[in-house]
């Protein structure tokens, strides 16, 4: 039997990663993360790991770099606006194909924002981010099991993709306390040929992310998209509850997910066949999953606490073979389940009238 | 007769992209003969600044990684946290280190890491053309600052061991003048001091080299060596500053 | 006695190792490189003591120095 405990969200993260083999911690203090670092600099020590606190976000993702391209498997985690200010070392660590996973515990935003849940830092996360032709690996948990399992198996990805890996949870998942099972976890760890370690027997290695001639760049980003090609092929993933026989699905992720979960158990006790599909992958995203659904004829309602950003991806998913609507809230107001109910009965309402696809979202702030 | 000098085994056998008499090379060469010399090759990993010295890592043949602009110290701090046991130096110019990266610097030197870091004071932006740096002198023109730096204005130039000697991190800390035959021997012996000292493994060293830029300054060679002489050396002053 | 060798094609002609040398041996040189860069030429009359101070300054590493 596992061991069955009780932990937050953040701790989770923490377990996962020394469970996934993470040796090299890199952080800088900021709401609603501060349990990721506070538990490292405990925990990681004890694991025989390295555990610092830099003196800066950028300072963090640089020496994640650093402990990277050593061959150690290695994360910062941070929230928004601290996720912003590693960009520019993402993008280097992309550009210089190197694994490592971030955690991206959000809040409110743009600028200061608050530090309550957010889900707004989507584009953010799943376009790249920074600079340059490349994106982060996405995994979306909305449990505190999956704050464990996922930042675990992340470090896998980061390894498998050369690429980093990004945990993107909200205040709400990172502060929440939940009753979680420790799983056995074995690490799959690929051979590093490609790491700085001191030129030891073999010919010395360079890790660098500059290539000055314009075709040997490009080679370099054709490699890094087809990894990309790879992921959506085999890294993709979601979850369906209850679409099989739902009029309406809901697409949500994290958060507002675990909402849209009691939302389906309602409007289903007011006679409404609603469904949930949580991407659990939100880079790459499950377009064949939601192309699937929306060739059966399923209509659509995006859930985010965002002004609409998710649901961008699942238009193109979609690409106008069915109606997709979207119901968000912003600035940390977690939006309540009888609120998206009564999106979903106007929704129901509205297709027993007209059969005429609405493309335009409708956004209620 | 002997071989008595020969290019270092810790250096590639390839032509540097350095504008002819640009001491890079030539402070590159010192750093690959201290590698040689003290036996460690094979456990040293460089970090390379942005800046003319960009492509260091084609001149090496030795472990290197290409840092982002000012970051090197952060890298290098990733990289000896997690192989203790490796030889870690970063190469940076003046704007990489005392500019965009002065909390990087700054902080690795205040936890003594372990690292060496060689910094190129050449009192300009070389690569992306001649604009006005952290260091560029009072009165001295520049492409951003063409009537000549005002303190007023640009402010002052930024005396980076003086700053870092104030921290009890920092166990050596020099500045030399690679400007004639007896600044070439003191700027040999700084840097393998400065390695010595990591071996030591006690905290965290970094050689100021006050260098040339024919190229910005518009003079020749050996001219640029004259004006870092008559300039430069009486604003940043040589010697050690931190020797423990 | 010593005696030095000049890589002319790794040279750029700075002449740094022309002002550094000495004994003056070192003579600015009036035929291109490839480059055209214009390497200097040594002068081996048997005044070269081989002190390499002209290999310590080349920033292009591209003298060797015997004694």
């Amino acid at each position: 039997m596992a061991e069955r405990v009780l932990m937050k969200g953040n701790e989770a993260i923490v377990r996962g990663a020394i469970a996934g083999g993470c040796r090299a911690f890199f952080g800088y203090p900021i709401t609603p993360q501060n349990e990721i670092p506070e538990c490292m600099s405990r925990l990681m020590p004890k694991a025989g790991g390295v555990f610092l606190q830099a003196e800066s976000e950028l300072a963090a993702i640089s020496m994640v770099y650093g402990a990277a391209a050593a061959g150690v498997r290695t994360m910062t985690s941070s929230s928004s606006p601290g996720i912003s200010l590693k960009q520019e070392g993402i993008s280097y660590i992309a550009g210089a194909e190197l694994p490592c996973v971030i955690a991206n515990v959000q809040r409110g935003g743009p600028g200061l924002g608050n530090i309550a849940a957010a889900q707004s830092d989507y584009f953010q996360s799943t376009r790249g981010g920074g600079h340059g032709d490349y994106r982060t690996l996405v995994l979306a948990p909305w449990s505190v099991m999956e704050c464990y399992t996922l930042t675990a198996e992340a470090f896998d990805i980061a390894d498998e993709y050369r690429n980093p890996c990004l945990v993107l949870l909200d205040a709400v998942i990172g502060q929440m306390i939940e009753a979680i099972e420790i799983p056995d976890w074995k690490p799959k760890v690929p051979p590093k040929p490609w790491t700085t370690t001191g030129a030891k027997g073999r010919p010395a290695n360079v890790v660098n992310s500059l290539y000055i001639i314009p075709s040997d760049l490009e080679e370099v980003n054709n490699r890094i998209q087809a990894r990309y090609k790879h992921a959506a092929e085999h890294l993709t993933r979601a979850q369906s509850i209850r679409t099989e026989d739902a009029d309406v699905v809901l697409v949500a992720y994290g958060c507002s997910a675990r909402v849209c979960r009691s939302v389906v158990d309602m409007a289903r006790g007011e006679g409404i066949r609603a469904g949930l599909l949580r991407p659990i992958t939100l880079y790459p995203f499950p377009t064949r999953e939601i192309d699937a659904l929306a060739e059966r004829g399923k209509r659509f309602l995006v859930v985010e606490m965002s002004s609409g950003q998710m649901v961008e991806d699942v238009r193109l998913a979609v690409e106008g073979k069915s109606e997709v609507r979207f119901y968000g809230r912003t600035g940390g107001v977690v939006p309540a389940p009888a609120e998206i109910v009564e999106q979903v009965k106007a929704m129901a309402k509205a297709s027993s009238g007209s059969t005429t696809v609405n493309r335009q979202p409708t956004t209620v702030n | 007769m002997q071989k008595v000098y020969e290019r270092p085994e810790s250096m590639a056998d390839v032509q540097m992209s350095y504008c002819p008499g640009c001491l890079h090379g030539t402070v590159h060469r010192m750093i690959a003969e201290v590698i040689d010399e003290l036996g460690v090759r094979e456990q040293v990993v460089g970090v390379c600044p942005v800046g003319c010295a960009v492509f260091m890592y084609e001149y090496m043949s030795c472990d290197m990684i290409e840092a982002a602009h000012g970051r090197a110290p952060a890298v290098a701090t990733g990289v000896k946290r997690v192989l203790p046991d490796s030889v870690v130096f970063t190469y940076q110019g003046d704007g990489d280190l005392a500019a965009i990266g002065t909390a990087e610097i700054i902080h690795a030197a205040a936890r003594g890491e372990r690292i060496t870091t060689i910094f190129i004071n050449n009192t300009t932006y070389g690569m992306t053309g001649g604009q006005m740096a952290p260091t560029t002198l009072l009165g001295q023109k520049s492409t951003t600052c063409p009537t000549g730096r005002e303190a007023m204005r640009e402010g002052f130039p930024i005396r980076v061991c003086e700053l870092l000697a104030t921290l009890d991190g920092p166990i050596y800390l020099a500045r030399v003048a690679p400007v004639n035959a007896a600044g070439l021997v003191k700027t040999k012996n700084a840097i393998k001091k400065a390695f010595q000292k990591q071996l030591e493994g006690r905290g965290f060293s970094l050689v100021e080299v006050l260098c040339n830029c024919p190229t910005q300054l518009k003079v020749s060679p050996i001219d640029s060596l004259k004006w870092v002489e008559e300039n430069m050396v009486p604003y940043y002053p040589l010697g050690e500053f931190v020797d423990r | 006695m010593g005696k030095i060798a000049i890589n002319n094609e790794r040279c750029k002609g700075c002449d740094l190792c022309v002002h550094f040398c000495p004994k003056q041996v070192i003579l600015h040189g009036s035929s291109f490189n490839s480059k055209g860069h214009r390497p200097p030429k040594f002068q081996d009359d048997g005044v070269c003591t081989g002190c390499a101070i002209c290999a310590r300054i080349c920033p292009d590493v591209a003298i060797e120095v015997w004694r």
